[in-house]
């Protein structure tokens, strides 16, 4: 008999084979024995009461089934989704009302650990929520920056700060639907609220208020965590990086930081590298101190510092079997309570670290940003200490692969053009000239339902094999990066002729590892350069661009869906829908969206159709954008020659977007 | 591929970084670090620097601090493998590299080392280009007799080649500069300057081929020259980088060819011309970057047939170039005006005072004459032209059109000089009845007749007059006595059109133009041309513009109805207001054509003289480009120039054409010619005789000896004991403010 394939990534598979020899259980085991509630996935269970749960099954459910209270199943499976957002949403949120608090606390000085690293990144976001900062000192400014954000979170009414950083057109759309979010927390609430027993009974209704909450997540949470990051720790730019289990040092004590949000970690990589610490670790008998990451928080530490990654959510206890992990500490999000129990069967120290988040059966060492430097010296130790007890047991998997990472909206930027002549021009162009078919966001989790990080592989050299363009995020980075996807060279063996040239001039991966999955605010705001650079769409809607996340399993990757479908990208998600027992909420969220704003969800188990449906969208956006039609291989600008008599005429036609090369011209021709 | 040309441009941007330093410290040493300098000629500093920063360069402790700038766009070389994104590197090196070469050749000029000589052939390179040069090209570079600029740099594999790509260039009107050496076919270093040399081609400015000296480091000069564009005719702030390159990318059409192979400095320069949004096409086999995006098309692309390669590079900087040649056996184009014919080249020649010469322009109807014919008159013609040295000539153009009238007659005479001097091995100087000619021994020996001096005419009045003109015919006399006879009567055409045209004034029309050509580099500037205010270029007169306006519709010259007078002493009509607020790109609603003190005319840059505001003396100055003393308003003409130019109204100051000076209208509402307290002695005497008669029909026949000048005063103190001594009559003038 085949043996069922767990794990794309070759070094997890042979991990998760060590395990099953030893009957070491994970959660690919896991979910093979359990089997997913094929109500609850498709969205027609509901709980919202006791009167409950309901089941709205059988045939013509649609139409026919009812709950206790009377609700059919468009309105349950809505209330679902819209409570998913609302839970994928105060997730980010929470994480960045953090970093709005540690940015305060780091502007007053309470937070002595923490200082103002990138000052331009703190003067650009001033400027853009209207903070005066010439002249000033930078701790005011960091200060009023922070108490202007943590305002995003309690609003009331008016507008989320960032609302205003979307296309104009975008905002428009926006306004017309009313989504426009006013506080987070509000917004968050007034989901509960409305999905809550015998409130909102509305699909449409519903599901516009799951958009609202979802944009407070994309331009509120995720882009002001994303901007406070950056203004803490640096914004960041390329480095070099390894990745996958290779990454743990044999001879060296292993501390890996797990989980998503960065400042403790950040002040770990500070602390680890302290001569104090390496003498300490040297008194252990260990030659040194191997800093890793996995999930999200390897991704912040790893886009700023190059600190490795062992990978992503489905590599956690995975990484707990090499037996080489001393100490695991985790913050918030996708952190398996299983590696508690997993730890056990290995010398390794699991450490809860936020005050949000404790796992029986782990030792919890309390975060708070006032006292970062002791927290973080105090786990160091611990996982020092813990070097000597380190035992024979374990796969000890040794391969690994080069990463090149550090994609900001800024470096993308300048790599396009330098300090002087940065812009989005080249990359526009190149999409007008068909070099490159168009974008996609790959990100979302991956997930041990399919063979893990398969997906997010196939897309991915599928994708650039198709001359697009990749960016992407969290989990979808860490499956690109194990499997060696992230390296310039990449582009050279594997990416269509277009897009290889392009690459080749910028000397750049064709997956541009953007950073967390926070951080997927940044593909919002390269699109929206890309909108204002001009000669594509205006808004972000009707872009040759695509979001994908193939392996998602979060809540949060339902918010982060949600705010791309609202910003305007169609978005394609893998695996079963949550929704898709409701022919009509499927309709709405798919037609209904599309039309509304130039996005929409779709669920779509089959890789090769997801594939297919990504190249239509794109294909489709270019045909109405009237960009040269997309063929393998052929590409360039028509050339306009200019006289003088067009030389005289540029300034009236700058009224009207750069027209860039070839694309606009040649559709007049 | 790419990275090669970026690890190269790394490396160098590090060793001109080195150099400029070791350079400096050393000029510190030797002179102080307070010690001044400045480029010859120029408001800007050094101009990349400035511009692109701001930061003026005036001592060597600020080459120090710009220098420190520099270095911080230093980067690391690309790795082999796995390597971190080079692109923005590279052209941050670039830029690295020209404030580097701008530091080297500025401390070159401290220690006497430039513009350099070339030892073995003597000649003497251009070196660093003034500000007045580039004023002087202004109109040029808006007209389309200069549409682009290319830097050859480097040396073409022999001088055939390299005679021929430059002839190839000066044909299609581009200016071409040179720099740089590489290895020819023989493997010997050489460069297209002495190659030229060699072929005994005429380098200079007024041949289009400008060698600025012979290190690639020297293509910066021409770089220097093209950034001053947007901050000259542009009106781009210093600092505002953004702006300024993307003036560069738009609107200067500047490329590089690179003959022969390629040292890292090459690239690095390239680098830093990419970053202005200037290609390169090279000759030999380098690596591509062919994504667009930085510069328009492609960045750098090749080209190995030497017989397509300008071609090639013209397309790829997006430029389009149209030459109307006449069907003769010799080049022609504007580049080939500058050229002398000195007596021991010389075949044949005409007129000069030597022999009778005139040309006129006569309105025909249409069925006197056949269109395109050449008629030569004489008596054994081909055997006397055969013989050379001295010839009579009379040349008659009749033309006849629909649209002909009797004013175009002077314009299109007018051109008759440029349609001659523009041939290769013909020489024409002056007009009407002062005319003087001459044909090379070289233009004879390719075949150069006396009816192909017709069939230029002929030719060239049918391109540059196409909707007037419906047919033209040349007819050449030869005969003395037919040339004195006629002689005569153009004579009396001559004053009869003089006569007319003095008697055009503001008030006799109701309508006047608009002059947009500048707006191809100075997007807001409008200059409004009256019967009695030519444009500030000093090209373009009333009469100019409304024939051209008539060629070209929907040209650079539009006609503006003046409308209700709104202020009849200052100048201000209400059609002329409401012209410029939608043709000024926003900049300006409202003009008064007879001040300087509210709202005065803005400038494009390429004025040919300023009109500055001395307040003490209650009275202005003038000073021509290319004077390049001190002024009595604290200010060389240069620095001057750069606080009028760029389309921005600024009262106290305005740039004008020399011949407004001698009109009724100059300064008409702030008492005209009296307010003249200081104006350089080379307008004196240029203007000479009209500003005399005009003084005195002001009543005051004896202004021009109570105007100061250099020779009196540079400074305000010298010009206010003069104007006393002299009781200048601006004195006792109401007060300008």
């Amino acid at each position: 008999m085949d043996k069922t394939i767990k794990s794309a990534d070759i070094s997890a598979e042979k991990i998760i084979e060590w395990g099953e020899e030893r009957k070491i259980e994970t959660c690919f085991e896991r979910a093979e024995q359990l089997k997913p509630c094929p109500i609850g996935e498709s969205g027609a269970c509901c709980k919202v009461c006791h009167m409950g749960p309901c089941r709205l099954v059988g045939k013509n459910a649609e139409e026919d089934a009812r709950g206790v209270c009377g609700a059919q199943l468009p309105t349950i499976a809505a209330r679902n989704m819209v409570r998913m957002i609302a839970a994928g949403t105060s997730a980010h949120s929470d994480h960045a009302r953090d970093m709005a608090m540690t940015l305060l606390a780091a502007a007053t000085g309470e937070a002595k650990d923490f200082k103002i690293t990138d000052v331009k990144k703190l003067y650009r976001v001033a400027d853009i929520i209207g903070i005066e900062f010439e002249g000033r000192p930078v701790n005011d400014v960091a200060k009023d920056v922070a108490l202007k954000f943590i305002e995003d979170f309690g609003r009331q009414n008016g507008e989320i700060n960032y609302a205003k950083r979307a296309p104009k057109k975008t905002q428009e759309r926006w306004r017309k639907w009313g989504i426009v979010p006013r506080g987070i927390d509000r917004e968050v609430v007034e989901a509960m609220h409305r999905t809550n027993i015998g409130v909102d009974h509305d699909p449409d209704h519903l599901l516009t208020h799951g958009l609202k909450v979802a944009l407070a997540d994309g331009w509120g949470g995720c882009m002001v965590s994303t901007d406070i990051t950056d203004i803490l720790f640096g914004t960041p730019r390329p480095v070099k990086a390894e990745a996958s289990f290779g990454i743990f040092k044999e001879d060296e004590v292993n501390l890996i930081v797990h989980g998503h949000e960065p400042t403790l970690a950040e002040i770990i990589v500070d602390v680890a590298s302290t001569s104090e610490m390496i003498e300490y670790a040297k008194t252990k008998g260990a030659k040194g101190i191997n800093l890793g990451g996995m999930c999200c928080t390897a991704n912040e530490v790893l886009m700023r510092h190059g600190i490795p990654t062992a990978g992503g959510f489905t590599n956690q206890e995975l990484g707990v079997m090499t037996g080489l992990i001393d100490a695991l500490t985790v913050d918030v999000q996708c952190i398996m309570p299983a590696i508690a129990e997993l730890s056990k069967k290995f010398h390794t120290k699991i450490i809860t670290t936020s005050r949000k988040a404790m796992i029986p059966g782990a030792v919890h060492v309390e975060y708070d940003e006032h006292h970062a430097r002791e927290t973080a010296e105090k786990i160091v130790r611990m996982a020092i200490d813990n070097y000597p007890n380190r035992t024979k047991q374990g796969s000890h998997i040794t391969d690994k692969f080069p990463v090149v990472a550090g994609f900001s909206h800024e470096y993308i930027e300048y790599m396009q053009g330098g300090r002087w002549r940065g812009s989005f021009r080249p990359l526009n162009d190149a999409i007008m000239a068909g070099r490159i078919r168009g974008v996609v966001g790959l990100a979302g989790c991956d997930n041990p339902r399919v063979p893990s990080q398969g997906l997010h592989r196939y897309l991915a050299t599928e994708l650039i094999k198709n001359d697009i363009l990749i960016v992407s995020t969290g989990c979808g980075s860490a499956a690109c990066g194990t499997a060696g996807y992230l390296t310039p060279e990449m582009a050279l063996e594997h990416a269509g002729p277009g897009l290889r040239e392009v690459c080749e001039a910028i000397g750049i991966p064709p997956i541009l590892h953007l950073g967390a999955c926070v951080d997927n605010s940044r593909i919002l705001t390269i699109a929206t350069a890309m909108a204002a650079e001009g000669g594509l769409s205006d808004e972000i809607g009707g872009m040759p661009a695509v979001g994908i996340a193939p392996e998602w399993m979060s809540e949060k990757a339902i918010a982060i869906g949600c705010y791309f479908a609202a910003s305007g990208f169609p978005v394609i998600f893998g695996g079963e829908s949550p929704v898709g027992a409701s022919k009509e909420v499927t309709r709405i969220m798919t037609e209904v969206w599309f039309e509304r704003f130039m996005g929409a969800l779709h669920f779509e188990p089959d890789p090769e159709k997801m594939l297919e449906m990504t190249l239509n969208y794109i294909d489709k956006a270019r045909e109405t954008l009237k960009l040269r039609k997309y063929e393998p291989g052929k590409f360039g600008a028509e050339r306009v020659l200019m006289d003088m008599a067009a030389r005289r005429e540029i300034e009236r036609a700058a009224a009207a977007p750069h027209a860039g090369v070839g694309g606009i011209n040649e559709s007049e021709n | 591929m790419s990275k090669i040309i970026a690890s190269a441009a790394i490396k160098a941007a590090h060793v001109l970084v080195n150099r400029a330093e070791d350079m400096l410290e050393k000029a510190i040493a030797e002179k102080g670090k307070d010690f001044l300098f400045e480029f010859p000629d120029t408001a800007f500093y050094l101009p990349m620097i400035y511009a692109m920063t701001a930061f003026p360069v005036k001592t060597l402790a600020d080459m120090k601090v710009a220098l420190s700038m520099t270095k911080e766009m230093l980067h690391d070389e690309p790795e082999e493998k796995l390597w971190k994104p080079y692109l923005g590197e590279a052209l941050d090196s670039g830029m690295a590299t020209l404030f580097a070469e701008e530091i080297i050749l500025a401390l070159r000029y401290i220690n006497g080392m430039e513009p350099c000589t070339d030892p073995e052939t003597g000649y003497v390179y251009n070196g660093f280009i003034t500000d007045t040069i580039q004023r002087n090209l202004g109109i040029q570079l808006v007209d389309g007799r200069m549409p682009g600029f290319a830097a050859i740099i480097g040396a073409a594999p022999d001088e055939d080649t390299a005679v021929k790509i430059v002839r190839e260039l000066q044909e299609k009107n581009i200016l071409i500069f040179l720099s740089g050496q590489a290895k020819d076919k023989n493997g010997q270093l050489t460069s297209v300057t002495r190659q030229l040399l060699k072929q005994n081609v005429a380098l200079g400015w007024e041949t289009y081929i400008v060698p600025l000296g012979p290190d690639t480091e020297h293509t910066l000069y021409a770089l220097d020259w093209a950034i001053r564009a947007s901050l000259i005719f542009g009106g781009k702030k210093p600092g505002d980088y953004k702006e300024h390159l993307k003036y560069q990318k738009d609107r200067v059409f500047a490329f590089a060819l690179v003959l022969g192979e390629l040292d890292d400095i090459k690239w690095s320069t390239g680098a830093g011309a990419i970053n202005m949004g200037f290609p390169a096409v090279c000759d030999t086999d380098v690596p591509v970057i062919h994504p667009t995006g930085v510069c328009t098309y492609e960045h750098v692309d090749k080209e190995f047939d030497h017989s397509k390669i300008v071609q090639k590079v013209i397309e790829v900087r997006g430029l389009k170039v149209t030459v109307e040649k006449p069907p003769i056996p010799v080049s022609y184009g504007p580049a080939f005006e500058g050229e002398r014919i000195r007596k021991e080249d010389m075949f044949i020649e005409f007129g000069g005072q030597r022999s009778p010469a005139f040309e006129w322009v006569r309105t025909k109807e249409l069925h006197e004459i056949e269109d395109n014919k050449v008629i030569i008159v004489g008596t054994d013609v081909e055997e006397r032209y055969k013989k050379g040295g001295l010839m009579p000539m009379a040349v008659v153009i009749d033309v006849a059109g629909r649209k002909m009238q009797k004013d175009f007659e002077a314009i299109i005479e007018r051109k008759l000089h440029h349609n001659i001097n523009e041939a290769q091995g013909l020489w024409h100087m002056g007009q009407r009845d002062i005319v003087w000619m001459r044909i090379s021994n070289q233009a004879y020996k390719d075949g150069i007749t006396l009816e192909h001096l017709g069939v230029i005419h002929n030719v060239m009045t049918h391109n540059r007059f196409k909707s007037i003109v419906d047919k033209v015919q040349v007819t050449i006399y030869v005969d003395e006595k037919d040339v004195l006879a006629l002689q005569d009567e153009a004579r009396k055409v001559y004053k009869e059109r003089d006569h007319r045209l003095a008697g055009l004034t503001d008030e006799s029309v109701d309508t006047f133009y608009s002059c947009l050509l500048c707006q191809s580099f100075a997007p807001s500037h409008v200059c409004v041309i009256s019967p009695e205010r030519l444009g500030l270029c000093g090209a373009y007169n009333w009469l100019d513009t409304k024939a051209a306006f008539e060629i070209d519709p929907t040209g650079g010259n539009q006609p503006i109805i003046k409308g209700e007078a709104l202020d009849a002493t200052r100048g201000r009509w209400a059609g002329v207001d409401n012209y410029l607020k939608s043709n000024s790109a926003g900049a300006v609603d409202s003009l008064n054509l007879y001040t300087i003190m509210d709202n005065p005319m803005t400038s494009c840059g390429c004025f040919e003289c300023i009109v500055a505001i001395i307040p003490e003396a209650n009275g202005i100055m003038l000073v021509q480009r290319g004077h390049t003393g001190m002024t009595p308003a604290g200010m060389k003409f240069s620095t001057l120039a750069g606080t009028v130019g760029g389309g921005t109204q600024n009262p106290g100051f305005m740039g004008i054409g020399v011949n407004f000076i001698t009109s009724k209208k100059f300064l008409y509402a702030d008492g005209g010619l009296r307010r003249i307290v200081w104006m350089t002695k080379n307008l004196k005497e240029r203007l000479g005789e009209d500003f005399k008669k005009r003084a005195a029909e002001e009543g005051v026949p004896d202004l021009l000896d109570k105007i100061a000048d250099e020779s009196v005063a540079e400074d305000s103190e010298k010009l206010m004991e003069f104007l006393a001594s002299v009781e200048h009559p601006a004195l006792a003038m109401d007060p300008m403010f």
